[in-house]
């Protein structure tokens, strides 16, 4: 960015639960793409009389949540009602938390250019979707299906200064969430959403600005780096004329980024937060904690660290991989039984030729991803050449045949019987005098040796050997 | 021999199961009862003449037949129009839910049903219970049976006089500060506010969450115990329900009362009590002397705070209570499609001006600046009324005072006063914030010849207590 100021950026993060049944009524909470209100019943339509039951699972993962982010846990916690209208808000409030949330005073590591940063957790909490407006050629129709499905709002200090690190943070949130299987966080169905506190100052400044600016309903990590965009260009030129942009909430206009005026503080909601009477306060005890505790499993971070710690794998290699959990899944399964020196080769086959492979192939059937560590094993075994490994792996990939068949039928093995190398390697050099000469002369002149061993070996010995071979009986 | 509509609940189910009468007998007797009463009463908002009639005939049927009948088989009841039920429509006696239908039944109706208790209509009450006179319904003023032209008491009194009457055997009030009690006071009958969480609040409107309570209003004390043995227990739609087990609660009605204590509450026999009802408690109190208790005087000295604490915690409960009511869903139609507009109007036209001013002055506690002076302060206070309340129960088994300091007013004498009506319940909605059982029982009657209430308090889950205390007083001054 431009330089004269710096950024402040807080976030509030919504993930939906992957709960079977709703936050407060057993209704399916797998309402995508579900005919209109299909998924209701009394409570979570807000009828007259009904009661909302917390859902015990939808408690237990943001306890989870929680302590994946390091907080302590409120150990008796509560509902609270925040009060607004909004025709798809039934029952006039939303049951969240307010002054007891289920996690305090927890943190994020994330890693930046000058290396990890802790982002500060401020709090994690329980609450409720609302229905869904759907506008029409200026009708409004509502649907219910939403209404009640457990969300966790995760806030975090305004502790980010670039759009990178915000970046960073949600992506390895949503890593987290969908490592410990507390979300999907699909953000095209709606499984994550963010909101965006943003402010300027001037360099070198230390204090917090006297205004913020609040982007609520923002759908997606892409568009939100469009909208930081945006609000770094619009806050600038306002303070750039010596003036304080206006504290307020602001709306997308479109996924451009581009934000527009929506309430500013003087008209600020007054949500008239108070327990929620119909929950009764809920002790998290010691056991519980502990329980969910053991369900934590290594996050993305801890596992990055150790890849590159345990096996040397490239960081790049290591984040590709811990990327998804499918993917750290599948390539933990095919290293498990894998020599520790041969790893960090794996990795790099894994995420370069093999995702290629997936992206730009048709995969047959029969293909079984172990043949990858057994080409990475015959490679660095040096039982056959970097370059015909890469060609049997596309034809395995694309014929489904096993590696020891198209080595066979191709003849790929490296000939490792030094005797035979040494046998081609001293014809080659007495019918080349000339060439030998110039090598004595010019190690760089060996090269033409060197390939015409190759030559006659057929590419199947390791280059490097037939190399090492021809400069010592240069001497 | 006494009319059938007469006859309390186990007197009736005597008769049905010696086959000495039918059902159909007993709800035709309510039904005309109610027939003759209406006019002149309005207890009733809805009833269900037909489908009543048929219930009753089918388990006359299935008795002759010798066939498995539920423990309230063919006994006529009614509900206050707050409990959602699917077959009747339900308006909590506001005009803001007018013609609304139910797609489902609140759990205490699906109990008495599955007992085969036979629905005979839906009572009035002041609007979301917001009254101690029914004289604010939308849905006309009830009348007192004893005297019509004095009120009910309230908010449930079309329950009260309609069991006064004889219009069914028993009716389910809602009491969230006396309103179960103050009617029960007022037609002469007998009123149970149980414990918070003994009886299920599902498909109760709401008008304050942690105060409102289900419970039975009944011709006498056996009856009484009897519905709550079937009424209460733990419910997977509340979460405020308790696990506590469910007693017989009549099978301990007999035990003696030697060398019990009675707790008498001097503040609440003070001023503003009417002669005529001192008198009554202290003749109370000499029956229970003469069932061997020992009389011990207490003070709950924080009573002056407890009508604030109250109100506050009340009706802000109730304004965020009341948000649904936003004619988006259901109930009242104002043919308008601008969603602000829609709201604004549903409440403007459907709310009266007691609805509204609980909701606005409930609003008003909660709102940023005030809920600390408002709000927060008066849970502090309920705290202390809670400790006031168990160290009480520490020297005395039950706690006695007078139910209402006054016996039924006449209608309107109190409408143009808004904070006399509500100080009127001083005894009765201290109970609700600290969430104890309390039974309004019939202790005499004024020189006009209305009904004055005694109100027994017992400890948390203590309905046990009450009830022996209650059936003890009720057989002693039957002799």
């Amino acid at each position: 960015m431009e330089s004269n100021y710096e950024l402040i950026i807080g976030l509030e993060v919504h993930v939906q639960s992957k709960t079977k049944s709703k936050m407060f009524c057993s209704c399916d909470s797998n309402y995508f793409n579900t005919p209109p209100n299909t998924h209701v019943c009394p409570v979570c339509f807000g009828l007259p009389g009904a009661l909302p039951v917390p859902n015990r699972r939808a408690v237990e993962l943001c306890i989870k949540t929680s302590l994946a982010l390091n907080c302590e846990i409120s150990k008796d916690t509560k509902f609270d009602r925040k009060n607004y209208f909004y025709p798809d808000l039934p029952k006039g409030f939303q049951i969240s938390q307010y002054d007891k949330p289920i996690g305090l005073n927890g943190n994020l590591e994330i890693e930046t250019v000058s290396g990890l940063k802790r982002i500060g957790i401020t709090r994690v909490h329980q609450e409720e979707d609302t229905g869904k407006s759907i506008h029409n050629n200026g009708e409004t129709f509502l649907d219910f299906n939403k209404s009640g499905v457990p969300l966790i709002e995760i806030v975090s200090e305004p502790d980010f200064r670039t759009k990178e690190e915000v970046t960073t943070y949600c992506k390895r949130l949503r890593q987290i969430v969908r490592y410990l299987k507390i979300s999907n966080a699909d953000m095209e169905r709606g499984e994550m959403r963010f909101e965006l506190n943003m402010s300027l100052r001037k360099a070198g400044e230390t204090s917090l600005p006297n205004y913020k600016v609040e982007v609520k309903n923002i759908a997606s990590i892409s568009v939100l780096e469009k909208v930081i965009d945006y609000e770094i260009r619009r806050q600038s030129e306002i303070l750039d004329q010596g003036e304080t942009p206006k504290q307020e909430t602001r709306g997308l206009i479109d996924m451009t980024g581009e934000t527009t005026s929506q309430r500013s503080k003087e008209n600020e909601a007054d949500y008239r937060y108070f327990p929620e009477p119909d929950i009764p306060l809920i002790e998290i005890s010691d056991e519980m904690i502990s329980k969910i505790r053991k369900e934590l499993v290594e996050l993305p971070q801890q596992k990055k660290e150790r890849y590159i710690k345990d096996f040397g794998i490239e960081a790049s290699n290591a984040e590709t991989i811990i990327s998804d959990v499918q993917t750290y899944k599948e390539f933990e399964t095919l290293v498990k039984n894998t020599d520790k020196a041969v790893i960090f080769e794996v990795a790099k086959w894994y995420t370069g030729e093999y995702f290629a492979l997936q992206n730009n192939s048709i995969k047959n059937s029969n293909f079984s991803p172990s043949s990858l560590v057994e080409l990475v094993t015959l490679v660095t075994e040096k039982k056959i050449t970097r370059a015909n490994a890469k060609d049997a792996l596309i034809e395995s990939y694309t014929t489904g045949k096993t590696i020891e068949e198209i080595i066979k039928e191709k003849g790929y093995e490296v000939v490792s019987d030094m005797g035979q190398i040494e046998k081609v390697v001293d014809t080659i050099m007495s019918s080349n005098p000339k060439a030998v000469d110039d090598a004595r002369k010019n190690p760089n002149a060996a090269m033409f040796l060197v390939g015409q061993a190759m030559r006659e070996l057929k590419g199947q010995a390791d280059a490097q050997s037939v190399k090492d071979l021809i400069m010592s009986k240069l001497k | 021999m006494k009319n059938l509509y007469e006859l309390t609940v186990v007197e009736a189910l005597k008769l049905l199961e010696s086959r000495e009468i039918t059902s159909f007998e007993l709800v035709t007797s309510c039904l005309n009862r109610i027939e003759e009463m209406e006019p002149t009463i309005n207890a009733f908002i809805h009833i269900s003449k037909e489908s009543a009639l048929e219930q009753a005939k089918a388990i006359d049927e299935k008795r002759a037949k010798g066939e498995k009948l539920g423990r309230l088989a063919g006994i006529p009841y009614s509900l206050k129009d707050v409990y959602n039920t699917k077959d009747l429509p339900t308006t909590a006696g506001s005009k803001v839910l007018e013609g609304y239908v139910s797609p489902y039944d609140a759990t205490v109706q699906r109990k008495l049903q599955s007992k085969d208790a036979i629905l005979i209509g839906k009572t009035n009450c002041d609007p979301f219970g917001f009254g101690s006179s029914t004289e604010n319904s939308a849905y006309g003023i009830t009348h007192n049976p004893i005297d019509t032209e004095r009120v009910p008491g309230g908010s449930s009194g079309g329950s009260g006089a309609a069991v006064q009457y004889g219009g069914g055997l028993f009716s389910i009030g809602e009491d969230t500060g006396g309103s179960i009690r103050c009617p029960a006071s007022f037609c002469g009958i007998v009123g149970l506010k149980p414990t918070y969480g003994r009886v299920s609040r599902y498909g109760s409107i709401a008008y304050a969450s942690s105060y409102d309570t289900v419970g039975p209003m009944t011709k006498d004390v056996r009856d009484s115990a009897l519905i709550l043995e079937i009424i209460a227990g733990i419910d997977e739609l509340d979460a405020t329900t308790s696990n506590d087990p469910v007693p017989t609660y009549q099978s301990t009605l007999d035990t003696s009362l030697k060398g019990k204590r009675v707790g008498v509450v001097k503040e609440y026999l003070g001023e503003g009590v009417d002669s005529d009802v001192k008198d009554a408690i202290l003749k109370a109190i000499e029956v229970y002397k003469e069932l061997g208790c020992e009389i011990v005087e207490i003070s709950l000295p924080n009573t002056e705070y407890a009508i604030a604490a109250y109100y506050v915690i009340g009706i802000s409960e109730a304004s965020s209570n009341l948000a649904r009511m936003d004619g988006i869903r259901f109930g009242l139609d104002v043919n308008t499609n601008e969603w602000k507009e829609k709201i604004i109007k549903t409440r403007g036209e459907g709310f009266s001006p007691e609805e509204k001013r609980r909701v606005m002055v409930g609003t008003y506690a909660l709102s940023a600046g005030y809920a600390d002076k408002y709000y927060n302060k008066a849970q502090q206070v309920r705290a202390v009324l809670k400790q006031d309340m168990l160290k009480a129960f520490e020297n005395v088994d039950i706690l006695l005072t007078p139910t209402m300091p006054v016996t039924a007013p006449k209608i309107g004498e109190n409408t143009d006063d808004p904070l006399k009506m509500w100080l009127m319940d001083a005894f009765t909605v201290t109970i609700n914030p600290v969430g104890v059982p309390a039974l309004s029982i019939p202790a005499g009657k004024d020189s006009n010849g209305m009904p004055i209430g005694m109100q027994l308090i017992g400890p948390h889950f203590g309905e046990d207590i009450l009830y022996n205390f209650a059936y003890q007083y009720e057989q002693k001054v039957k002799e």
